[in-house]
């Protein structure tokens, strides 16, 4: 008379058959979308109220950030090979790589550092624009400062691989931790081509 | 359609981005009126974006449901713009100069009270 609980869970994650972390990890890339959505959403909304906006441009110069872009480009490159090379086994390749990443993602942060500190010293800040509507300083710190957050964390993220990935924790079977890492990574990226068109280049 | 990891050409896609990001750059000093400039670069934008979305985060090689769920954002998105639409309709801020006019006047009358 033994009753067994049978709690049946499904074997394979229904949309992302190799792990369930990936299907948690892009249904939590949806919803930060939707936060980056709204925060762009807002500030066109702003942007299209306002008959003082100055051309960003003229203000924010893009010769750094196209620099920065092309910097984000080159880390998510180095992302896939680090993924790449584990899944082929190559454990060297994979610390190469993501430091390699690492690297990038500090730079970037340091350049915009560089980039916030300037502006500030312009006059630019949450409040105040000598260039025109101080909305546009709301909007561009807000939105590059939630965007910087994420490469902030993208690198905690990724040193935190690393180290694992140097205790040997992942191999050629047990690589989808870095793929997981990947994921966050190139939507950092995705959402710094978007913020650099509608913050920069409009 | 289980994801079969076929890699594809990573070098390929990075050189894509980066081709794209100098057109860009190149787009902003189009002698262009402002709003075909500015089509043209979010299209840009939306190249470059799936660029990543299929072959450095793989969705290419993913079932069309996780497709679904990557995509919800946008359309999310698009109401938002929808409901923020009747905010824009006649809504223009004062500009920095109404602005210090009415703070000027606002000036006045406070020091009309305190006389």
């Amino acid at each position: 008379m033994s009753q067994v609980a049978t709690v049946v869970e499904p074997a394979e994650s229904p949309l992302t058959p190799d792990s369930w972390g990936k299907l948690g990890m892009w249904i939590f890339l949806a919803g930060d979308a939707m936060s980056f959505g709204a925060l762009l959403a807002g500030y066109g909304a702003l942007r299209a109220g306002s008959v003082d906006w100055p051309v960003p441009q003229e203000v924010l110069g893009i010769q750094l950030t196209a620099f920065m872009t092309f910097l984000l480009i080159c880390s998510s490159l180095t992302m896939v090979k680090a993924l790449a090379a584990i899944q082929q086994g190559v454990t060297k390749g994979l610390t190469r790589f993501l430091g390699l990443t690492i690297l990038g993602g500090l730079t970037f942060l340091g350049l915009q550092a560089y980039e916030w500190t300037h502006l500030i010293s312009e006059g630019l800040t949450l409040a105040h624009n000598p260039f025109g509507s101080y909305l546009f300083g709301t909007t561009f710190f807000l939105i590059t400062g939630f965007h910087g957050a994420h490469v902030t964390g993208g690198v905690i993220y990724l040193t935190v691989v690393v180290l694992r990935g140097l205790k040997g924790h992942y191999s050629a079977e047990n690589s989808n931790g870095v793929e997981l890492v990947g994921l966050y990574w190139h939507f950092v990226d995705l959402v710094w081509i978007l913020v650099f068109t509608f913050v920069y280049l409009i | 359609m289980v994801s079969n990891h076929q890699t594809p050409n990573y070098n390929m896609v990075f050189v894509a981005l980066t081709i794209l990001t100098a057109l860009e750059i190149g787009v902003v000093f189009v002698p262009l009126s402002k709003v075909i400039v500015g089509i043209a670069l979010i299209l840009l934008a939306l190249v470059k974006a799936s660029l990543v979305a299929l072959y450095f985060m793989h969705l290419k090689y993913e079932k069309l449901a996780l497709g679904i769920v990557a995509l919800s954002p946008l359309l999310i998105c698009a109401l938002l713009i929808v409901g923020l639409l009747p905010d824009l309709a006649g809504t223009k801020h004062q500009t920095k100069a109404e602005t210090a006019v009415h703070l000027e006047s606002a000036d006045h009358a406070v020091s009309g009270i305190t006389e």
